[in-house]
């Protein structure tokens, strides 16, 4: 550090050294610090997707669309899209809708922890645990089928457990505390002088929210629909466990395990994942694009 | 604050309670099953089992060779927490003090990883580590898990580290202290509960990953989660109860370092964790 002042000083007018100048866009010693996660990252990450991209497009046969048309000509494969959306897409709507007006409820609640924290179990318990209770607990012997019995709103044990709803249930569960979570900070983020100004002029509660809350929440869900929806996505465990990974089941995530694991052709299987994160990024730009549309601005009240 | 005092406005706020109730209750009724279960004798076509009994744990204990499995599972949770904290803390010091060019694109490069879905990037992740041979090796997991937990680490830390005044480290720096002694004693003592957290949170999160691990993974490197993954998927070939032992002990080997976790940190955290760089 000194050493290069003191070299500026010496020689007033000739060119600041190189040194300096990096110094002066902010690059010096310490930059060095951020390079090992960088290169870490560059090495373990983006190397290993680009090298997946191009590994699908040198298939084991055909030209070097083969993997990608074997994938949209093969009703088996193709037809996993369709069936992760119809898992994805439900889930993901089920959970906002509900995640927006209990967080609006419990943004007036002070103690939040406990709840926030008993929300917290199932993302940390993780799908796997949460797919083994289910198959307890969603079972035909299992409480809830009883309660429903008991309750004489159904005569014979549900079927909930190896077909699509237990996948359902399992997905809401480890997804609805991660949206709620989101939206309720998203929620908290408003400035709750915005509300009042509201009440003072006579909108009751529905027009608060339609026409104060919702128009500055727009952007944040849209953010939690974007990454509830890539996790539902790629559900994988659950789908397995707790549905019928043969059948309805079979997401895009099992049919790349399968090309990976179970016929050892990686090429098919880097396809695969990429056309899982293509799907992905065109649910991506459409929300952002919807998004967009709405009023994007600050969320804090004041004078003006 | 506004009260709304119409019954419209009482019905739609029990509604709304209702609703998390019946959440809460499945969650923990679910939660419930699994834990007895693993102490039940027999449990078929009852409310509750009709016996209790200790010796599924024993059972599981035994079947799953869980002090070889927890063993590998700390060994590898525990390089992946000092590796993540190292990566992680210096590049998010740099991140949070610094305004270099390029700035906004390694941050974007650092997001990239949590907001991938894992086992999306985890099958070429698993293709290139398989062909370079450390693919079912103990380093194959940990550099897999290290994927996701060097930018959770960086992303916790910098709100931690924008906290600290500069001043006090342009002090250290006026009486002499290198960048290492800065860090050392300046720095680290200030950081230590941010520290903390965070590495409580990438260890609960290494627990808990299952797709990285489970497609990187070998037949000696496989974690607490991997190991129930497969119990469960051939759950015909062993008692109910046993499998149900074995979550347990998982649940509780993650539930007490989630506790812990929870001293230093709001549960929100957990979840948003993008959301101090989305305000950049």
């Amino acid at each position: 550090m000194s050493t290069v002042t003191d070299t500026a000083r010496a020689a007033p007018g000739e060119r600041v050294s190189l040194r300096q100048k990096l110094a002066l866009r902010g690059l010096d010693g310490t930059t060095l610090l951020v390079l090992p996660a960088v290169i870490f990252v560059l090495a373990i990450f983006v190397y290993p997707f680009l090298y997946g991209l191009w590994l699908s497009f040198s298939p084991k046969e055909g030209g070097m669309f083969g993997n990608y048309a074997k994938f949209f000509s093969d009703p088996f494969l193709y037809s996993t899209i369709a069936t992760t959306l119809w898992l994805a897409l439900p889930v993901t709507i089920i959970s906002l809708v509900v995640a927006v007006p209990i967080a609006m409820r419990m943004r007036l609640l002070r103690p939040q922890r406990l709840l926030t924290t008993i929300l917290v179990l199932p993302v940390t318990l993780g799908t796997v645990l949460v797919a083994q209770g289910l198959l307890n607990y969603l079972g035909p012997q299992g409480w809830f089928s009883r309660v429903l019995m008991l309750l004489h709103i159904i005569r014979t044990p549900a079927r909930l457990t190896h077909n699509y709803w237990g996948v359902f249930a399992s997905l809401l569960i480890t997804g609805f505390p991660f949206t709620f979570l989101l939206t309720l900070s998203y929620v908290t983020g408003i400035d709750p002088a915005l509300e009042n100004a509201a009440a003072t002029h006579g909108a009751n509660a529905w027009q608060r929210f339609r026409h104060v809350f919702l128009p500055l929440l727009v952007p944040g869900l849209a953010i939690a629909f974007l990454l509830s929806f890539v996790q539902n996505f790629a559900v994988f465990p659950s789908a397995v466990l707790l549905g019928a990974p043969a059948g309805p089941t079979r997401v895009i995530s099992i049919a790349a395990y399968q090309a990976a694991f179970e016929q050892y052709d990686y090429s098919m299987a880097s396809a695969v994942a990429m056309i899982m994160a293509a799907v992905q990024l065109v649910v991506v730009v459409i929300v952002l694009a919807a998004r967009g549309l709405f009023y994007r601005g600050s969320t804090a009240g004041g004078k003006g | 604050m506004i009260r709304d005092t119409t019954i419209g406005a009482k019905l739609w706020s029990t509604a709304v309670w209702v609703v998390v109730g019946f959440f809460v209750i499945n969650l923990l009724a679910m939660i419930a099953t699994v834990v007895i279960d693993s102490f039940a004798t027999q449990w078929l076509r009852t409310w509750l089992p009709v016996g209790f009994t200790l010796k599924w744990y024993a059972q599981a204990w035994d079947e799953f060779q869980l002090t070889n499995v927890l063993l590998v599972t700390f060994e590898i949770v525990l390089t992946v927490v000092v590796l993540a904290g190292n990566f992680g803390v210096a590049a998010a010091y740099e991140m949070a003090r610094r305004n270099f060019p390029g700035k906004q694109a390694v941050m974007l490069l650092f997001l990239l990883p949590l907001l991938v879905p894992s086992i999306t990037y985890g099958i070429p992740l698993a293709t290139v580590l398989y062909q370079t041979g450390v693919g079912g090796t103990f380093w194959g997991v940990v550099l897999a898990n290290l994927v996701p937990t060097v930018p959770f680490v960086i992303l916790v830390m910098i709100p931690f580290i924008e906290q600290i005044d500069p001043k006090i480290e342009a002090a250290a720096r006026v009486f002499g202290a290198g960048t290492f002694r800065l860090f050392i004693h300046v720095l680290l003592p200030m950081l230590l509960p941010g520290i903390l957290a965070a590495l409580l949170l990438v260890l609960v999160r290494t627990l808990a990953m299952f797709e990285l691990t489970f497609l990187s993974a070998g037949p000696t490197s496989q974690t607490l989660v991997v190991v129930l993954y497969y119990s469960v998927f051939a759950s015909g070939v062993r008692a109910i109860q046993s499998i149900d032992a074995m979550a347990v002990i998982y649940m509780v080997t993650t539930l007490i370092w989630l506790l812990l976790a929870l001293r230093f940190v709001n549960p929100t955290q957990i979840v948003a964790r993008g959301r101090s760089a989305q305000a950049n």
